[in-house]
C-alpha cells in the first residue's frame, strides 16, 4: 500500500485511479480528531462508507432498439447503412428538421416576450386542445361536449406510461392485449406501470400480412373490460395496418365485449400523407360513442424526435368524468416529471394554429411520406429485377416507416456481417433509412441472404 | 366470424347499446383529486381578480417588477441554437455534454471521480425526475430499503418515492421554536437508523424551511453517516441560488466526498438557469469503480426507457452551450448572483419592515434562512386570512417564496403579515 499523499520523495507520476482510491483509504485510516473520540468509527474505518449499496447490479442489456444504431455507429465501413431506428432520413440519408417547425423556432426565439416558466402539470393549454382536434377531427362531437381530457406528455411513450399508470390505479381490469408482434418498448412501459401483459395474435408470417382471424378469436376470448393495445396506423414494426372494413369489424368487436380501446398514434399523416385518413380507426371509435384513450406522438411525424412531445387523450362518456379523469392524471405526472417540457409543445402549437403553417406541415410531411412509398416502390422493383426468390409484394403493401422483410435473425446477422446493413434481429428495416442511392445495395445484401443463408 | 359480419347492423346497434351501459361504470368511481399544494396555489391566485394581489407561492424567481425573468445567457444559448441542430433522439441517457458539465458543477472540476469515470450519471427530467429515477433505481437494486425523508420537505418528495413503492420513514430537521435545525433530533434520528438506511438531504437552501445545517453540522452529519454506513441522496436544486456561488452552495457535497462517501445527486437547472419549464436536470451515483458506473448507468437508462424513452434536448442544449462557452457560462456565474444577491437584499427589507410595524414576535429567522423560500412560522389559519383578506398566495405551510417579493410589494406584504400575526 502506498503511502502517496503524503510523501516527501521526488515528485512522482500522475496517479493513477487505483493510487487515488488508495490515497484516499489512507486519510480515513490515519486517523482525525473525531476518530478518537469515537470508538465506532475506529472499530469500522473505511468499509461501511467504501462498498457501493448498489455493487450488486449487473450491466443491463442494449436496447435492441437503439442498440443497432450504437453498432451501426462503430463500423468503419464505408458502404454501411443504418436501417435499425425509426428517425426519417432525407435522400442524402441526413436527418430533417422540417422548415416549418424552424420557422416556428425562430418565431420562439425571437419573440423576448416569452418566458420559461413551468407549464401546468397537464401542460400547454393550446397545445393540448390543438392535438386533441388534430386527432380526433375539428368537429369531433366528443370534443364539442367536452368529453375529451388531453394532457401533455412526452411524447408516445410518456403517454403510453401515463395512461397506463392511470389505468393501473382506476380501472378495474389490468390486462392489456397487445398485438404479436408490436414495438418492443411497449411490453416494458405496461410492466412498469402495473398492468398485466398479454398478446393478441396479429402479424401472419406465411402471407407476411394481418392475421384477421386470429386477431379476432383473441380479442374475441379476452375477458370483458380487458384493454386493448391498438396501433392507429402504420403499425410498428410490421408495417401492416388493417383495412377499413376490418377496422369495422374489429370495433364491433371491442364493444360487443366491452374492451377498453388505447391506441397508439405515432405517424398520423406519416402512413399515407395524409392527416385524416390516418386518424380514420380512432375516429371510428369515438363516433359510436364509446370511451378509449389515445397516445400521440409529434416524434416522427413534425420530426421533433428529441424534444419529447406528445399527448394523451382520454375520451368520456360525460364531461363531468372527463374533468375528475384530469385531475387524477395530474397526480400520476406530478411525482414523475412534474410538468411537461415546454420547448417543442410550444413549436407544435404554434404550427397547429396558424392556417399558413399548418398548410405548410402538411405540404413537408406527405413529401416525407411519398419518399417512403418511392423507396417501397423501388426496393420491390430491385427485389424483382434480380429474381430474388419469395413474394416481396408485401414491401409495397406494408404502410408506414417500417417495412417487416420476414428475413430471420440469422439472414439479418448475415446482412450485416456481410454487408454492414444494419437492422433489428426480428427483419424490421426503417425505409426512412433507405435512397435511391442505397436500395441497390440493400437489394444485393437481401438476395445474397436469402439464397445463401438459412 | 362469418356471424358478426352478417349480424353487421344490429350486432352495431347492440354492441353500442352494451357499451353505453358497460362504460358508463367505467370511471364513476374515480374521485377528483385534490389539488398540488403548491402548484394549486398558483391556479388560485391566477383565478383571483384583485388587482393587489400577491403571488408568493410557488418557487420561480421573479425580478423587482414581478415578472418572470430568461438569463441574457440563455436568450443568447437559444439564439446559437435555433436553425443549428437537428431535433434527433438523444441516448437514453441523455446529452453526454450536458451531463458531464453538470457533474464538474456538482463533484468540483477536478474531480477525481469524474476524471476515474466512477460516476453513473444521466440526463433526467428536472429535479422530479432524477428523484423519482433514483426511487425506482432504489426500488428495483435495494428492494427492502426505506427512505428517509426530513420534515419538514417539499410535499412532491413524498408522492415520488410513495408511486415508486418505496417506504418512507422521516428523520428531524426543523426545529419550530428556534426557525432553525434541530440538530440534535438530526443526529438521533441517524444514530437510531438502522446501518445502511438511505436518507435524502437537502444540498443547499432547504425546501420549505430555508434552513440549512452549518459546515460543522454537515461535518458531523457525514462522519456519523460513516459510521452507520448509510446511503445519502442529495437533492440539489438551488446551486447557486442560496449564497450566489456554487462552489459554495455545493460544500456538503464535497464534505461527504472528502469524507468517501459514494453518494447520489439530484441536480436540478429550473432555477440556477431559469429553466423551469424546459425539464433539465441530472441524475447521479457515485460508484466504486469504472466498471460499476457502467453498469448502474445502463440499468437507470433501462427504468428511463419506458417512462419517457430519451429526455428532451432543448434544454439540455442550452445547458451544455453555456456551460461549455466560457463567456456564457461568466455571464450565467454573473447573473445566478445577481438573482441570489436580490432574494437576499428582499429578505433583509421584509424583516425590516416587520421591525418597524412594531412586530412582538422575532423575525431573524427571514435574514437567517436561505435560498428562494422563508418558512415564516405562520400557521394554516393565518395564511388563510392572508389570503381571503389581503389576496397573498402562499402555501399554507406559512412558507413565502422570497423570489415573489419585490421593493414594490414588500410594504404591503409586512403590513399584511404584521396584522395576521400581531395577536402573537
Amino acid at each position: 500500500m502506498h503511502g502517496g499523499n503524503d510523501s516527501h520523495s521526488s515528485p512522482s507520476p500522475s496517479p493513477s485511479p487505483a493510487d487515488r482510491r488508495i490515497n484516499a483509504l489512507v486519510r480515513h485510516l490515519q486517523g482525525s480528531p473525531l476518530d478518537a473520540a469515537d470508538p465506532c468509527l475506529a472499530a469500522a474505518p473505511t468499509s461501511a462508507a467504501q462498498i457501493s449499496v448498489f455493487d450488486h447490479v449487473v450491466r443491463a442489456p442494449e436496447d435492441p432498439i437503439l442498440g443497432v444504431t450504437v453498432a451501426y455507429n462503430k463500423d468503419p465501413s464505408p458502404v454501411k447503412l443504418n436501417l435499425g431506428v425509426g428517425a426519417y432520413r432525407t435522400e442524402e440519408g441526413k436527418p430533417l428538421v422540417l422548415n416549418v417547425v424552424r420557422k416556428a423556432e425562430q418565431m420562439l426565439v425571437n419573440d423576448r416576450s416569452r418566458v420559461k416558466e413551468y407549464l401546468p402539470i397537464v401542460g400547454l393549454a393550446d397545445f393540448n386542445k390543438l392535438s386533441a382536434k388534430l386527432i380526433l377531427g375539428a368537429d369531433s362531437p366528443a370534443i364539442q361536449d367536452n368529453r375529451v381530457t388531453t394532457v401533455q406528455c412526452l411524447s408516445g411513450t410518456g403517454s403510453l406510461r401515463v395512461g397506463a399508470e392511470f389505468l393501473a390505479r382506476h380501472y378495474h381490469q389490468h390486462t392489456i392485449y397487445i398485438p404479436q408482434p408490436t414495438w418492443g418498448n411497449h411490453v416494458k412501459i405496461f410492466g412498469l406501470a402495473g398492468l398485466a401483459v398479454k398478446t393478441y395474435r396479429y402479424y401472419d408470417p406465411a402471407t407476411r400480412g394481418l392475421n384477421f382471424r386470429g386477431l379476432l378469436e383473441d380479442l374475441g376470448s379476452a375477458p370483458s373490460g380487458a384493454i386493448v393495445l391498438l396501433h392507429a396506423c402504420a403499425h410498428n414494426p410490421t408495417g401492416v395496418d388493417p383495412t377499413a372494413q376490418e377496422w369495422e369489424q374489429i370495433r364491433q368487436l371491442m364493444r360487443l365485449k366491452a374492451l377498453l380501446p388505447f391506441f397508439d398514434s405515432a405517424y398520423q399523416g406519416f402512413a399515407s400523407g395524409n392527416l385524416d385518413a390516418d386518424a380514420q380507426s380512432i375516429r371510428m371509435f369515438v363516433r359510436d360513442g364509446g370511451e378509449c384513450l389515445v397516445a400521440q406522438s409529434y416524434a416522427k411525424n413534425m420530426g421533433l424526435y428529441g424534444e419529447r412531445v406528445g399527448a394523451l387523450s382520454m375520451v368520456c362518456r360525460s364531461a363531468d368524468v372527463a374533468s375528475r379523469v384530469e385531475s387524477q392524471l395530474k397526480l400520476v405526472i406530478r411525482p414523475m416529471y412534474s410538468n411537461p417540457p415546454i420547448h417543442g409543445a410550444s413549436i407544435v402549437a404554434t404550427i397547429l394554429k396558424d392556417r399558413a403553417m399548418f398548410q405548410e406541415w402538411e405540404v413537408e410531411l406527405k413529401a416525407m411520406a411519398d419518399r417512403i412509398i418511392s423507396m417501397r416502390k423501388q426496393l420491390f422493383d430491385a427485389l424483382r429485377s434480380r429474381g430474388t426468390p419469395g413474394d416481396w409484394s408485401h414491401i409495397i403493401k406494408q404502410i408506414g416507416m417500417f417495412t417487416f422483410t420476414g428475413l430471420n435473425s440469422t439472414q439479418v446477422a448475415f446482412m450485416t456481417k456481410e454487408y454492414h446493413i444494419y437492422l433489428t434481429s426480428d427483419g424490421r428495416i426503417s425505409m426512412a433509412g433507405l435512397s435511391s442511392r442505397t436500395v441497390p445495395h440493400l437489394a444485393d445484401a437481401i438476395h445474397a441472404a436469402v439464397t445463401k443463408a438459412a | 366470424m362469418a356471424h358478426l359480419i352478417r349480424a353487421g347492423s344490429s350486432c352495431r346497434l347492440a354492441s353500442s347499446g352494451a357499451a353505453r351501459s358497460m362504460s358508463t361504470a367505467w370511471w364513476r368511481h374515480v374521485e377528483p383529486a385534490a389539488k398540488d399544494p403548491i402548484l394549486g396555489v398558483t391556479e388560485a391566485f391566477l383565478a383571483d381578480p384583485s388587482p393587489a394581489k400577491v403571488n408568493v407561492g410557488v418557487g420561480a424567481y421573479r425580478d423587482d417588477n414581478g415578472k418572470p425573468v430568461v438569463l441574457e445567457c440563455v436568450r443568447e444559448a437559444e439564439r446559437r441554437i435555433a436553425g443549428n441542430s437537428n431535433m434527433e433522439y438523444l441516448p437514453m441517457g441523455g446529452s453526454v455534454n450536458m451531463v458531464q458539465e453538470t457533474l464538474k458543477l456538482a463533484y468540483g472540476e477536478d474531480s477525481d471521480l469524474i476524471k476515474d469515470k466512477r460516476i453513473a450519471a444521466v440526463q433526467a427530467l428536472s429535479g422530479t425526475g432524477a428523484c423519482r429515477l433514483f426511487a425506482d433505481f432504489q426500488k428495483r437494486f435495494s428492494p427492502d430499503s426505506q427512505i428517509y425523508i426530513p420534515v419538514p420537505t417539499w410535499s412532491n418528495h413524498h408522492n415520488i418515492w410513495r408511486d415508486a413503492h418505496v417506504p418512507q420513514r422521516t428523520f428531524h430537521y426543523y426545529h419550530p421554536e428556534s426557525k432553525g435545525l434541530d440538530f440534535a433530533g438530526l443526529m438521533d434520528d441517524v444514530k437510531n437508523a438502522p446501518n445502511g438506511s438511505f436518507f435524502l438531504l437537502h444540498a443547499c437552501a432547504h425546501n420549505p424551511t430555508g434552513v440549512d445545517p452549518t459546515e460543522e453540522q454537515w461535518k458531523e452529519i457525514s462522519n456519523q453517516f460513516k459510521v452507520k454506513g448509510h446511503f445519502a441522496l442529495f437533492d440539489m436544486a438551488y446551486q447557486g441560488f442560496a449564497s450566489g456561488d456554487p462552489e459554495r452552495d455545493a460544500k456538503s457535497i464535497r464534505i461527504f466526498l472528502e469524507d468517501g462517501h459514494l453518494i447520489g445527486c439530484a441536480q436540478s437547472y429550473a432555477k440556477n438557469m431559469g429553466l423551469y419549464g424546459q425539464r433539465v436536470g441530472c441524475l447521479s451515483v457515485v460508484c466504486e469503480d469504472d466498471k460499476q458506473a457502467v453498469a448502474v448507468k445502463s440499468q437507470l437508462q433501462q427504468l428511463a426507457r419506458p417512462m419517457y424513452s430519451n429526455p428532451p434536448v432543448h434544454g439540455a442544449l442550452i445547458v451544455s452551450t453555456i456551460l461549455s462557452d466560457p463567456d456564457l457560462k461568466k455571464l450565467w456565474l454573473k447573473e445566478v448572483k445577481g438573482m441570489a444577491d436580490r432574494i437576499i437584499g428582499m429578505r433583509t427589507a421584509l424583516k425590516q419592515n416587520l421591525e418597524k410595524l412594531g412586530s412582538p414576535l422575532s423575525w431573524e429567522h427571514i435574514t437567517k434562512q436561505i435560498g428562494m423560500f422563508c418558512y415564516s412560522g405562520m400557521t394554516p389559519e393565518q395564511v388563510d386570512r392572508l389570503t381571503n383578506e389581503f389576496h397573498i398566495y402562499m402555501t399554507r405551510n406559512g412558507r413565502i417564496s422570497m423570489a415573489g417579493v419585490t421593493t414594490g410589494n414588500v410594504g404591503y406584504l409586512a403590513n399584511a403579515i404584521h396584522e395576521v400575526t400581531k395577536s402573537g
